[in-house]
């Protein structure tokens, strides 16, 4: 027989809750929430690095352009998405649970802590941080006297010999004020993910816009949003005006916009006006709307070959962002037989040639407004039943008649056929955000929270002082002092030693007197 | 309908004096660094006085029967003096007051809050590196920063004035609200205090090799010899952080608030956002690593100095790498 293998001896197994507890205990170390502070920083850089869906959608697509085999692997592992992925979310969880199971422990201990009496006095106060110690003829209940007169704002226990006092409370409630905010913050913007929702309208002046869902040109509700009852108000844009730098380096720098709105909160209520600038939002029910950008919409008329006006209105042109305006835009006539017409266009707001001889726009204010088109005729498919974009014109059934001359406000384009399009002026528009969000009240509570509490936990300095008191042997009064301190610095042992130099100095002045008394 | 705007008000007078006091202000500056390297070259290393807590003069006469005693002794504190340090300080002092005097004839010579754009945040940042130094200096006895704090504040006038230099005139109107007031002026200040725990951190790391040399018996060259106390410096570069941090923290919310009042939401991760956001967890990493056994010293030194790296990306990286809603400042 052989003998039995000896197993080599085997480290304690741990059982599931072993393991539980061992993995709590590793994750709300401090050591842990500081790897996981650095993670959550090099994740955010990414987002900063490469185009982000909810920062523009657009900028993204163009990367997917210029780098199509790079842009699907990154897209892969979030990265057009960075603070909305679940790597990063796996981030800022995991800091979360590992913060609040530091703090809480923390806010409990805490808490018994105000509840209970200042520590018992230590035997040897001599072994403290700080400690000082005098003899005065006073008796012990006058030197308590005094130190209480000293120690205002600290609370005090008495132990017979000795009082024990403590302040600096506000610094562990600080501390955990502040982290506990921090979650109330990420609760709020989670909440702002549900129950808000925000959406982008078009308004050309003298036009009116109504809250549903189909007025916006794009909208973008949180999960929990019925887009059926969103907010029923009504705004009207009366006037936009824009100013500009006229003359030096800075020309053509906007000045300042302010478009004069007229609105109602809801069907029924009566018109408010508002001026709503850059800085200066419209707050309407609940909802808020900002003015995010404007541009020109000029207007044409458009004649068929019998004389009847078959289109008379405004066109929102696009700025090309070139600083000067230079828009374009497209015209779609459908109610004009025997075919339809479409024009694409550039608007010049101050049109101008340049150096080589082209037409352009040198001021981004309407000086000299003018219209070069480009005509079409044919289908221009809005009857197929597929959605078109207003501002795309589809010619693939339909055919070129050529360039317009550039055209002035009131000329006119003679078309083959015997229809005209007039280029009758322009009218201003404006790009509004619409944006409602009600956790906004909260997130800003819990960041003025985070504010105070992390102001008390970085100046606020706990400290325990001891003052003890025995008569001596040759009947005078040995008092002693104990201070400790739980920051470090110099600071509060000059705030020690300030009290023991008080309370001697008092003690002595109490002495004289006495002494002048006697005699 | 357009209206035009009537000319922009801008004062040419005022505005020449204050391209003026930039030059004045550089070469005060440039004078006070000369005589604080001098001072830290050719000074004697002495203790600094008043950085003790027991030698209260005065009372501590009066008090002879006052006996006391600390379980641990105060760090000794030394540092290199001379008398033209003085000099170096009253000049600084000069610097300060030429440096306020630009920024207000500029606010001035434009009309609105001075700063609208690079060229005035790098004065209103140097401005308070050297505000805040001069207050380390008057509160904890720390002249002996003077060099490592004026040297990036001369380098930043430096590119200040040969690359970011644009004419007066008026801002965008996005920045023609009273929150610029607030929101800048919290985060320059934050920086100017962050500016000078930088400068005191990698006079800390040097000052520490320097100790450490010492105690392996090895020479150390002349000028590193007399570099102040590491425990000191570490301290200084703390205390900044701690005054910076709160500031920091305020002037990114109130950042939040005004761009939910211009933009429509309170954060949407345009580039200053994240990385002043990243900033931001940094130090907060380093104010935890301090109080973390394992981590004190030179390794929460060099977070101190990350997040001092993640603040200057987020001033000139971010503004010439990335387009974003901040890219007018």
């Amino acid at each position: 027989m052989t003998e039995p293998q000896q197993a080599p001896p085997a480290a304690p197994a741990l059982s599931p809750l072993g393991w539980a507890r061992w993995a709590w205990r590793v994750l709300t170390s401090m050591r842990t929430a500081l790897i996981l502070l650095f993670l959550l920083a090099l994740g955010a850089i990414p987002g900063s690095l490469l185009p982000q869906r909810g920062v523009s959608v657009e900028e993204v697509q163009n990367y997917f352009l210029e780098h199509p085999d790079l842009a699907p692997v990154l897209d892969r592992f979030f990265l057009f998405d960075v603070y909305s992925s679940p790597w990063y979310a796996a981030i800022y969880l995991l800091l979360v649970v590992s913060l609040v199971g530091c703090v809480l422990p923390r806010a409990g201990a805490h808490y018994r802590l105000l509840r209970a009496r200042p520590p018992k006095t230590p035997r040897r106060l001599d072994r403290m941080p700080y400690s000082a110690t005098f003899e005065t003829d006073a008796t012990p209940e006058q030197v308590f006297a005094e130190a209480r007169g000293l120690l205002r704002g600290h609370r005090i226990a008495d132990y017979g010999d000795s009082l024990s006092a403590e302040t600096g409370y506000l610094r562990e409630t600080g501390n955990v004020v502040f982290h506990l905010s921090l979650v109330g913050l990420l609760v709020s913007v989670a909440c702002t993910a549900f129950f808000g929702y925000r959406g982008n309208v078009l308004l050309i002046e003298e036009d009116a816009f109504a809250n549903t869902l189909t007025s916006y040109d794009a909208f973008y509700p949180g999960i929990a949003v019925d887009s059926a009852k969103i907010q029923p108000f009504w705004i009207r844009l009366d006037e936009f005006e824009a100013s500009f730098v006229e003359e030096g380096g800075m020309a053509g720098q906007a000045a300042s916009y302010r478009a004069d709105l007229t609105y109602r909160e809801h069907p029924d209520a009566p018109e408010e006006s508002h001026i709503l600038e850059v800085n200066h939002p419209l707050r309407v029910d609940g909802a808020q709307v900002y003015l995010l950008g404007h541009g020109y919409a000029p207007t044409f008329r458009v004649t068929d070959a019998d004389g009847h006006v078959v289109f008379d209105q405004a066109v929102p042109f696009l700025d090309r962002g070139d600083g000067n305006f230079t828009s374009d835009g497209v015209v779609k006539v459908p109610d004009i037989a025997p075919e339809q017409l479409g024009f694409t266009g550039v608007f010049l707001p101050s049109a101008a040639t340049d150096d080589n001889g082209d037409l352009v726009s040198e001021f981004p204010d309407a000086r000299n407004p003018m219209v070069v088109l480009k005509g079409f005729v044919g289908d221009l498919g809005l009857d197929s039943g597929n959605p078109q974009s207003v501002y795309q014109l589809y010619t693939k059934r339909m055919e070129e008649i050529g360039d317009s001359a550039p055209l002035a406000v009131g000329d006119r384009w003679e078309l083959p056929g015997g229809a005209t399009i007039e280029f009758t002026g322009y009218r201003d528009y404006v790009t509004l955000l619409v944006a409602s969000d009600p956790a906004r009240p909260y997130a800003l509570a819990s960041a003025v929270a985070a504010v105070l509490g992390l102001l008390c936990t970085l100046f606020v300095q706990p400290r325990r002082v001891w003052v003890r008191a025995r008569r001596g042997a040759d009947g005078r009064t040995v008092v002693e002092i104990g201070g400790l301190a739980k920051t470090e610095g110099a600071a509060p042992l000059r705030r020690f030693h300030e009290l023991a130099t008080q309370l001697n100095q008092r003690l002595r002045r109490s002495d004289c007197q006495a002494d002048m008394e006697k005699e | 309908m357009h209206v035009l705007a009537a000319g922009s008000a801008v004062d040419p007078a005022l505005s020449n004096l204050s391209d003026n006091l930039v030059l004045g202000m550089i070469l005060v500056y440039a004078v006070a660094l000369f005589l604080f390297v001098f001072e830290a070259a050719y000074g004697r290393r002495q203790s600094l006085t008043g950085t003790r807590l027991v030698a209260v003069g005065a009372s501590e006469a009066e008090n002879s029967d006052l006996k006391v005693s600390l379980r641990e002794q105060e760090p000794e504190a030394k540092a290199s003096r001379h008398v033209v340090g003085k000099i170096g300080m009253a000049m600084t002092a000069v610097g300060l007051l030429l440096n306020l005097a630009q920024i207000v004839t500029r606010g001035l010579a434009v009309g609105r809050w001075p700063w609208g754009n690079m060229f005035e945040f790098v004065i209103a940042i140097c401005l308070c590196g050297v505000a805040a130094f001069l207050f380390a200096a008057m509160r904890y006895r720390a002249h002996y920063l003077g060099a490592f704090v004026l040297v990036p504040v001369l380098l930043l006038l430096g590119i200040a004035v040969r690359w970011l230099y644009s004419e007066s005139g008026p801002v965008v109107p996005a920045l023609d609200s009273y929150w610029i007031a607030i929101h800048v002026s919290a985060l320059i200040l934050a920086t100017g205090a962050f500016m000078v725990s930088g400068s005191a951190t990698i006079t800390y790391l040097l000052a520490r090799r320097t100790e450490v040399k010492q105690a392996l018996g090895q020479q150390v060259s002349a000028i590193a010899a007399k570099l102040p106390s590491a425990e000191l410096l570490d301290r200084i570069a703390h205390r900044m952080i701690v005054l910076a941090f709160p500031l920091w923290t305020f002037g990114v919310i109130a950042g939040a608030i005004w761009a939910d009042e211009a933009w429509g939401r309170y954060w949407g991760w345009d580039p200053k956002e994240v990385w002043s956001f990243i900033t931001w967890i940094v130090y907060a990493a380093y104010l935890h690593a301090r109080a973390t056994a394992g981590w004190q010293g030179p390794k929460a030194a060099w977070i101190s100095l990350i997040g001092f790296g993640c603040l200057l990306f987020n001033f000139f990286g971010v503004n010439y790498l990335f387009s974003g809603l901040h890219s007018y400042a």
